[in-house]
C-alpha cells in the first residue's frame, strides 16, 4: 500500500494538530503559573487578558459564536454567519461584475491581436495597483461603503480572468478553428461550441486565481470601511482586545477560502479535456 | 473545360511571404489538374513539396498566390460544406465524444434536424468505420486508428461532393492502415463521392486511386506526371500483388520518387550522381 494514501496522512495530520495545540495550551498555562507569586499582579493581567489565548479559550469563544450564528441584535451584534454571508455576498457580486466585463473583453482581446497589443499596456499598468488603493476613489465616487467594497473586489478579480480568457481564446488550436471553418461554423456557434470549450480550462484557472484574490481582499476592504462582514468583525474584536474571537474569525476565513477554491477546482475538472 | 470535371485546378502557385515579401522561391507553381465526379485521385510526392498546401487551397483554408480552383465551374471562395476535410492530425475536438464530434458536423450541415435524426445519421457513419461501442469515448481514450476513423466518419457524414484527405494514415501502423484503407474503399463504393487523397505511400496510392498525380520536389514543384491506374477496380491488397502491372506501376512510381522527382537539369549522370540527387531532393523536402 502506498504510505502517502489512505488513512495514514490523515492520522499524521491529526497527530501534528494535537502536538501544536498541546504545546500551545502548555505554553499559555505556563505563563499564568509563573505569575502566581503576586496575586495582585496576576489579577491585573487576567483582567486585561492581553496574553495569547489558549486553544481551550478559543474553542469556548468559537462555541459561543457557533451556537447562534445567525442572531441579529442590531448593528453591533450580528451572528458570525451573518457577517460571513455579507462578505461572501460582496465577493460573489464583485466577482460576477468582473466576469461580465472580463470574459467578453477577454474574448475580443484573444481574437484580435491588434486589440491585444493596444490594450496590453493599460492592463499591465492597472494590474499591479493594490485593490485597496482604489478605495478612496471608490468611496468618493460611489459614496457607499458596501458598494465600494464590491467595486474593489471586481477591480482586483478582473485581471486574472481577463488575462487568462484572452490567453485561452488566443491559443485555441488552429486545427480546431479549421474544422469549424470547413464545417461553415461561424459567429456565436463557433464561439460557444469551439472557442469556449477549448479555452474553458484556462479561463477557469484565471477565475480560480481571481476568487482567491477576491477573498483575500474582502477581509482587508471590510476592515478598512467597517459596517458589516467578517473583516469588520476581525477589526472590532481587535478593538475589543478579544484575540480568541480574532483567531476564531481567522480560522473561518481560511475555511471559507478553502471551500471557494475547492468549488472552482471541481468546476475546472468539469471542463478539463485531455488531448 | 469539359463537363464532368467536378474540380478544375488552374495554374496554381504558392509563395510563402512575410511582411517584407516572399521568403523563398514558390513552393509549387503551374499546378494544373482536374477531379472527375466519383473519382478517387491520389497526390503523391515528397514532404515539403506543397501537397498539404494544395489540399488546403482546395479546402478553401488557404489562398493560392496565383491561379484558381473551380468547382462546378465556379471559383471557390473559402471553406464549404461541399468539401469535407480529413485532417492529417485528425483534428477532433477533444472535449467531445466520438459521437458528438460527428454530431457537431452533422448539425452544421443540417441545422434543422432534431436530436433523433442527428443521432441516427451519426450512428450510421460510426458503424461504417466500425466504431460501434466506442461512440461515447473521448478522443484521448481512442487509439490513433480510431481517432482517424472518427475523422473520416465526420467528413463523410456531411455528405460533401468532394472529400479531401491529407495523409490520413500517415501516423498509423501498417495493420491499422490496411484496415482503414479497406473501410475507406467500402465507404467510397457505397457513396460514390469524389475523393482526393494525399500520401507518400506508393502502395496506398496504387490500392486506392483511379488516377495518381506525381508531384516533383520543392521549390517550384509541379504535377510532373498523371498516371491512370491500370489495375482492375475490384483489386484488394492481397490480389493486386499477383498482377504484373502492379510491379510495373510500383517501379515506375518509385523510380519517379527516387530519381526523377527533382528538377531534371540538376541530375548529374555520373558515378554517385543518383545518390547525390536523392540527397538534394531530400534536403529540398526539409526546407519548408
Amino acid at each position: 500500500m502506498n504510505p502517502a494514501r489512505g488513512a495514514r496522512p490523515i492520522f499524521a495530520s491529526l497527530v501534528l494538530l494535537a502536538l501544536v495545540l498541546g504545546c500551545w495550551q502548555l505554553a499559555t498555562l505556563g505563563k499564568r503559573a509563573s505569575a502566581t507569586g503576586d496575586a495582585e499582579y496576576q489579577g491585573m493581567i487576567s483582567s486585561q487578558r492581553s496574553g495569547l489565548p489558549s486553544p481551550i479559550e478559543i474553542a469556548q469563544a468559537s462555541w459561543h459564536h457557533l451556537r447562534s450564528p445567525f442572531h441579529d441584535g442590531g448593528a453591533n451584534d450580528k451572528g458570525i454567519g451573518i457577517q460571513l454571508a455579507f462578505s461572501i455576498a460582496r465577493v460573489l457580486l464583485g466577482f460576477a461584475l468582473a466576469m461580465t466585463l472580463a470574459i467578453p473583453l477577454g474574448f475580443v482581446i484573444g481574437t484580435s491581436p491588434l486589440l491585444h497589443r493596444a490594450l496590453n499596456p493599460y492592463v499591465q499598468v492597472l494590474k499591479p495597483i493594490s485593490p485597496l488603493a482604489w478605495m478612496p476613489l471608490a468611496l468618493y465616487t460611489i459614496r457607499d461603503s458596501s458598494l465600494s467594497s464590491i467595486f474593489v473586489i471586481s477591480i482586483c478579480s478582473v485581471w486574472p480572468m481577463l488575462i487568462n480568457t484572452a490567453h485561452g481564446v488566443g491559443s485555441v488550436k488552429r486545427e480546431w478553428l479549421d474544422v469549424a471553418r470547413t464545417l461553415e461554423v461561424h459567429g456565436l456557434r463557433r464561439a460557444l461550441h469551439v472557442v469556449l470549450p477549448a479555452a474553458a480550462p484556462t479561463m477557469l484557472t484565471g477565475m480560480r486565481i481571481s476568487m482567491g484574490i477576491a477573498w483575500l481582499v474582502i477581509v482587508a476592504a471590510e476592515m478598512l470601511v467597517g459596517g458589516t462582514g467578517i473583516g469588520t468583525f476581525v477589526w472590532n474584536e481587535w478593538n475589543n482586545l478579544s484575540l480568541s474571537n480574532v483567531i476564531f474569525a481567522l480560522l473561518l476565513i481560511g475555511l471559507v477560502g478553502m471551500l471557494l477554491d475547492l468549488a472552482f477546482s471541481s468546476l475546472t475538472r468539469l471542463v478539463a479535456y485531455q488531448e | 473545360m469539359t463537363a464532368g470535371f467536378l474540380i478544375t485546378v488552374e495554374n496554381l502557385s504558392k509563395t510563402f511571404c512575410n511582411s517584407h515579401g516572399p521568403i523563398a522561391a514558390p513552393v509549387f507553381e503551374g499546378v494544373h489538374f482536374t477531379l472527375e465526379e466519383a473519382e478517387f485521385v491520389c497526390l503523391i510526392g515528397y514532404s515539403g513539396c506543397g501537397k498539404s498546401t494544395i489540399l488546403n487551397i482546395l479546402a478553401g483554408l488557404e489562398e493560392p498566390t496565383s491561379g484558381r480552383v473551380l468547382m462546378g465551374g465556379l471559383p471557390i471562395a473559402g471553406p464549404s460544406l461541399e468539401r469535407g476535410v480529413v485532417f492529417q492530425s485528425h483534428a477532433l475536438l477533444p472535449w467531445l465524444s466520438a459521437e458528438r464530434n460527428v454530431a457537431f458536423a452533422v448539425r452544421s450541415r443540417w441545422p434543422s434536424w432534431d436530436a433523433a435524426e442527428v443521432a441516427r445519421h451519426c450512428q450510421w457513419y460510426l458503424d461504417l468505420v466500425h466504431l460501434a461501442g466506442s461512440e461515447h469515448k473521448r478522443p484521448s481514450e481512442l487509439s490513433g486508428g480510431m481517432k482517424q476513423r472518427v475523422g473520416i466518419a465526420r467528413a463523410f457524414a456531411i455528405q460533401p461532393k468532394v472529400l479531401l484527405l491529407d495523409e490520413p494514415f500517415g501516423a498509423l501502423d501498417a495493420l491499422t492502415r490496411g484496415l482503414i484503407q479497406d473501410e475507406l474503399l467500402q465507404i467510397w463504393a457505397a457513396t460514390q463521392q469524389t475523393i482526393f487523397l494525399i500520401t507518400h505511400d506508393v502502395d496506398e496510392a496504387i490500392l486506392l486511386a483511379d488516377r495518381i498525380l506525381l508531384m516533383s520536389s520543392a521549390p517550384r514543384a509541379q504535377i510532373a506526371e498523371v498516371l491512370r491506374n491500370p489495375l482492375p477496380r475490384d483489386r484488394t491488397r492481397q490480389s493486386m500483388y499477383h498482377d504484373p502491372r502492379y510491379y510495373e506501376l510500383r517501379n515506375h512510381l518509385l523510380d519517379f520518387l527516387v530519381s526523377r522527382s527533382g528538377r531534371h537539369h540538376k541530375v548529374v549522370p555520373s558515378q554517385g550522381g543518383g545518390a547525390r540527387f536523392v540527397n538534394e531532393s531530400l534536403q529540398a523536402g526539409r526546407l519548408q
